[in-house]
Order: structure tokens, then sequence, then C-alpha cells
């Protein structure tokens, strides 16, 4: 994995190698990699000279830092009582079938990861979804299937 | 269109009238007692939820001898309902800047730090670029302050101040035990102001207004005006800044769509007000208190699925840290459910209860001793709807 090893050291450059500097690096591994995997916890722990059950408490406290592998484009769907309110439940049933996968798994390119999230601050405007940093809201069926339809037409 | 706007609009945020650089410029000449002195006036207290009194959080951390201190902003807005402090970001996000600088000023710190939820992240680079801006600004000053952008990796429990400060150390977001307080030993154990972005913009628009128009709006225990997220079965979704002091009534024949049948004030965090309680009920610190959340509900809404959202939100959220609060909000959902189905008698509500009691007084910090809020208000006003 010397990509990972490359990436975590460019990160410790950037950010340092303090215990303050953990968040920034396992941020930047997500943007990157869209997960911190085991190899790369590791990583992090042998530059920043700290122990990797520290790397991994960390790591696993927060749901945005991923431990597990994710498509290219994570799908966050906001879970609020308001989104709910909104029409939430037809928009992931949507998600769904456009994607032929269920809330937590990953299509099978390893493109698309479709999760639930709670509050996501657009209540006056939902239902609201992320993907990766990308905020949608008042989202509806016809809206939802063109916005994946663009992603779909991005090439890698 | 009929004009059904009696609730008093006030305009202290958002406010284009002045320039903040003269504000900041004004007011950094001023003594510090003197500013510290407006804002206990002013009888601001922090808008983030809690409500402490601003100006004595920022005269005790000024009084500390400490040479490092450091001011926060808690832009970790998470709690469900809550969308106003990413709108005050975007439209006036130097007054946040500004109100920053003016309490380090106050409180003799060089460095402020900006935590901003996660889930805002498509704004950082936007904030970033205008922190340059101002660091510019305060360059032509004279004035040696610095404020450094952090982010958040989506966990509603960082919004808790001292599990903040723990993420902020880069370490898992667990709140600390009180005291010891922030203002004596907050990030990186140094005495550290910790302020709402909402406090920080009224903390400076009080220093170009002066305290006396901020005492003037409000009520006794509520001073001022608060920018309230409005929410749910409304016709007019959005933000509103208001004049703190007025019952649920007066708010849902305003923002209601005829046929509110319940209000939840503060979030899953706060309480829910039926509708035969609204016109008793003050939105406010001697009331009912809101970091600025107002879910409102209709009657066809089913009051049960309110609450489990609410309890499922708490029982991922929950930091996991103490007892009460992890395994608490686990069983809590179970109860509702079991209820529900049938599997428990109905007096089983009164049992799950008495746990959120124990919840309120032994859970470490805020999130598992506001579970009964919710927990309590919805479940005691809307009981058949629990069982059937």
């Amino acid at each position: 994995m010397p990509e990972i090893k490359e990436l975590v050291k460019n990160l410790a450059d950037k950010h340092g190698r303090d215990r303050e500097s953990l968040l920034p690096i396992l941020q930047g591994i997500v943007k990157e990699e869209r997960h911190v995997s085991e190899v790369a916890m590791t990583e992090v722990a042998r530059e920043l000279d700290m122990s990797a059950a520290l790397v991994y408490g960390t790591a696993t406290f927060y749901s945005f830092l991923d431990t597990e592998p994710r498509g290219k484009y994570v799908i966050r769907v906001c879970r609020t009582i308001t989104c709910d309110m909104k029409g939430k439940r037809e928009i992931l049933d949507t998600l769904q079938n456009l994607l032929k996968i269920n809330v937590g798994e990953t299509t099978k390119d390893n493109r698309f990861t479709l999760l639930e999230s709670n509050c996501l601050g657009w209540c006056h405007k939902g239902p609201a979804m992320l993907i990766n940093e990308k905020a949608y809201t008042e989202l509806t069926d016809d809206k939802v299937s063109e916005i994946i339809d663009e992603y779909m037409k991005t090439v890698d | 269109m009929p004009d059904n706007r009696k609730l008093k609009r006030v305009d202290l945020i958002f406010t284009e009238d002045c320039s903040y650089k003269d504000v900041l410029k004004n007011t950094l000449q001023r003594p510090k007692d003197e500013i510290i002195q407006e804002i206990l006036d002013s009888g601001l207290r922090g808008r983030g939820g809690a409500g402490f009194p601003t100006g004595l959080k920022w005269k005790f951390t000024g009084q500390e001898k400490d040479e490092e201190k450091y001011v926060v902003c808690n832009a970790d807005e998470g709690e469900p309902g809550t969308f106003k402090d990413r709108e005050i970001l975007v439209r006036v996000p130097f007054k946040v800047f500004g109100g920053m600088a003016v309490c380090g000023h106050v409180i003799g710190a060089k460095e402020g730090y900006m935590y901003l939820r996660g889930e805002y992240e498509f704004l950082k680079d936007d904030i970033q670029q205008k922190l340059d801006e101002f660091h510019k600004v305060l360059d032509e000053l004279g004035v040696d302050f610095r404020i450094t952008l952090l982010l958040g990796s989506g966990a509603y429990i960082c919004g808790e101040e001292s599990a903040l400060f723990e993420s902020m150390e880069g370490k898992r977001g667990e709140p600390r035990n009180k005291p010891p307080y922030p203002t004596q030993n907050g990030f990186r154990g140094k005495p550290t102001v910790i302020n709402n972005v909402e406090t920080l913009v009224y903390a400076l628009m009080i220093c170009n207004v002066g305290s006396q128009k901020f005492q003037d709006l409000g009520t006794s225990d509520s001073r001022g005006s608060k920018v309230f997220s409005v929410s749910g079965d409304t016709p007019i979704p959005g933000i509103y800044e208001l004049e703190l002091g007025m019952s649920l009534e007066e708010f849902v024949e305003e923002f209601g769509d005829g046929d509110t049948k319940a209000v939840q004030v503060g979030g899953a965090a706060g309480f829910c007000v039926p509708r035969k309680k609204f016109n008793d009920t003050i939105i406010g610190f001697e009331g009912v208190p809101t970091g600025g959340s107002m879910m409102i509900f209709n009657s066809s809404r089913s009051m049960y699925n309110v609450l489990k959202n609410y309890v499922e939100f708490f029982r991922e959220e929950s930091c996991g840290q103490c007892t009460p609060c992890r395994v608490g909000c686990q069983q809590l959902l179970k109860g509702i459910e079991a209820v529900k189905k049938g599997e428990q008698p109905t007096t089983y509500l009164k049992s799950l209860m008495k746990l959120t009691d124990v919840m309120k007084i032994t859970a470490k910090c805020g999130l598992g001793q506001s579970v009964a809020n919710s927990f309590s208000s919805i479940v005691d006003n809307f009981k058949e709807e629990m069982i059937y």
C-alpha cells in the first residue's frame, strides 16, 4: 500500500504530527479514500508515533469517518422527523430503486454508497441529503433521479 | 394577502445598517471592563440553548491569570430542527469573526477557533477565504488575533462544549466532568470562552447599539431577540429573528397551518408542548427555552413516530461514555416499541419515565440529562398515541 503511506505522510506534513492533527489527517484520508482502512489507521499511528488503538478509537467515534469501504459518492439522507414528514421515505425508496442497493450498501461498481444521517440542518427545505460534501434540498423523486443521473454520467 | 405578522421582527443579526469594521474599530478602543459591563447590562444569555449569561463567561475568563487563553466559536449546530447558525455564517460571517475578536480583546486571547460541523463542510472554503480577508482587516487595525477553522465529522455530542474541546484536541468527542468549567479549564486545559455563533454576533451588535436597546426587548428573564429556525407543518418555514417573550399561542397563530397539534421547542433535547398549553407557555428562559429549533406538528402527525425518531437519534448520538445515557437510550427505544406492540403493559410507560428521571440526575452531560425533556413531555401529553 505505497499510496496510503504517501497520502498519510503528505497529510502529516500538512497538518502536523501531534494529537491535534489526528482528526484533520483522518478527515483527509476519508476525502481521498472515502474510508479509513485498518492499514491506513496503522500507517497514521506509525507516522504520528501513537498507538493504533488511539487512532482506531478516535476514527470509530465519528460517523463521517467511515471505517468500512464506501463508494466514490457517499449519499447521506437526513432521517430527522421534519425531513421524514416531507417525504424522506419516498426519496429513500427512489434512491434504492435507482441504485439497486439497500441503505447501508454500496453499488457493485463501488460508485455509490447509500446511508441515512442524523439532522443535516435543512429542516425548512426537507427532504435533504448530502452527496459527499454537497447538500441537496427540497428533494422530489424527479429531482433525485436527475441528480443521480448526473453522477452516473460522470467519468472516473 | 392578510397581514398576520403580529410578532415583532427584530433586525440586529442580519442588518446591513452598520459596517462591521467600524463597529469592531470603535469597540476595540473601549476599555475591557466597559465592554464586559455592556454585555452584562444587556442581559444577553447564550443562544446555543443552555443560556448562560455571556457577560459572566467573558468576565470569569478575563479574570484568569493565564497567558494563554482561547476564544472558541461553537458552529457545531446539530440539534434537530436547527439551521440558523449556518444562515448566520453565510450571510454575516464577518460579524461572527468580529464578535470573536472583541471577546479575544476583552479576555486577553490571541487565538480563536471556529469548530464547524462536518455536515457544513461545503461552507469551509468560503469561510476560510473570508477569514483571510478578516485577518487583513485585523492587521490594518493593529490587532493581534487569529482565527483557525476546524471541521467536525458528524457527531452531535461535539456541540457540548467540553466534548468539542476534546474533539479539537484530536480525541473522541466525549464530554468532560464539570467543574472545572471552560472559563478556567477549556481548550488545551486553558481558560476558554466558548460561545455559539449567534451569541457572538449579538455581543458585537450590543457593543454597537448599546445594552439599553437590547434590554428594551424581551422580558426580564429573556432579554433581547433570538433567531428561530421554524420547520415542520408550517406554510412559512425558515429563519426568523423575533423578540423574546412571546407565548406559544402567538407563535403558532403566526407560523402554524391552522391545525397545529403540538410544537417541539428546542429540538430533540427540548420540550413538546401540546395545543392546550400553548396559551400558558412562554418561549424563553422563564418558560420553555430553545436554541432556536421550533418544529411544528399538525393533527395528521403521530406523536409516537416523533418520539421514536428522537429516541433513535439519542441512542445513536450518545457517546457511550456513561451507562445511564448509553443503556438508558437503548432501553427507552425498546420500551416504547414494546408498549406499542402490546408486548408490555401500558403501565410500563411509567417505568420508562422513571428511567428518564434517573438519566436526568445521573447522566454525565446535557445529552443524557435532556432525553427526559422530550420523552416525558411527549409521553405525558400524548399517552394514547404511545399505546394505540
